[in-house]
């Protein structure tokens, strides 16, 4: 198997189509024996990523899709998501742990990709997101 | 009741309603509308007050399934029942604990501590 693959996708706006690259994308680090904690994180990452494309960015829009480029090595993955909606104010999403607003639904998924990435981001117009993970990385311990 | 198919496995001891869930991922937006179906199916159509959901079995969930215990949890507080939250996996705790939900819900290691004097 060499290091370093990569690929790039496009799918309706179709969630089983997301799991179906996520799933893909779960598989090149599994064969690249990457951490059980890796996989968790990169898993719910793209879960997050992918839903958010196609619910909230591309409204489920059967003219609608969702480009993907995905690069993995040993170390390092790397995934792009595009999607056709109009995008979104990063900026405005409400902090989910504030007090007042730990009872409402939202700004929990964006939160976990932060979390459990190594980098996380947005294009301006809130379409196209990055998502980043090393695992060359010292793992933070907050137990 | 909700329909489809059954995701939570329902037993009761005492007056407690211990809810064990079934799917190892709960990521798929039609399992999470049943789950949360049949979670509120407990509160609002079984008249049950004091709750226990069981995640021995979950490995994986989304903040959409995050979504559903938080209105799962208003429904217990309106009806002035109790819930909790037991034997969930470090990985998962991990996704209560970034989102701060951990001072949301009353969780604790096993059912046997969540059940002592619910």
């Amino acid at each position: 198997m060499s290091d370093f693959e990569e690929f790039q996708v496009t799918i309706p706006s179709d969630t089983a189509e997301g799991r179906a690259v996520q799933e893909r994308i779960i598989g090149l680090l599994e064969a690249r024996e990457y951490s059980m904690r890796d996989v968790f994180g990169v898993r719910l990452a793209l879960e997050e990523a992918l839903v958010n494309a196609i619910k909230h960015g591309n409204q489920m829009a059967d003219d609608k899709v969702v480009k993907i480029e995905c690069s993995v090595s040993t170390k390092h993955v790397r995934v792009v998501i595009e999607d056709e909606g109009e995008g979104f104010d990063i900026s405005a999403v409400p902090d989910p742990t504030e007090d007042e607003n730990l009872e409402k639904p939202g700004g929990r998924g964006i939160m976990l990709m932060r979390s459990f990435m190594t980098h996380v981001e947005y294009n301006d117009r809130g379409n196209i997101l990055i998502l980043e993970k090393r695992t060359d990385e010292p793992e933070e311990d907050d137990d | 009741m909700a329909t489809g198919h059954r995701r939570l496995d329902i037993d009761e001891v005492g007056d407690v309603t211990i809810a064990k869930f079934i799917d190892k991922k709960i990521l798929d937006e039609g399992n999470i509308q049943i789950i949360g179906n049949q979670l509120f199916g407990l509160v609002e159509d079984d008249g049950r007050k004091k709750i226990v959901l069981d995640f021995s079995n979950v490995e994986y969930l989304s903040s959409a399934a995050l979504g559903k215990l938080i209105t799962m949890d208003k429904k217990v507080k309106t009806a002035k029942g109790k819930l909790r939250l037991c034997s969930v996996r470090p990985d998962i705790y991990e996704v209560f604990a970034i989102t701060k939900l951990n001072k949301l819900f009353d969780m604790k290691d096993t059912q046997e501590e969540a059940l002592a004097g619910l």
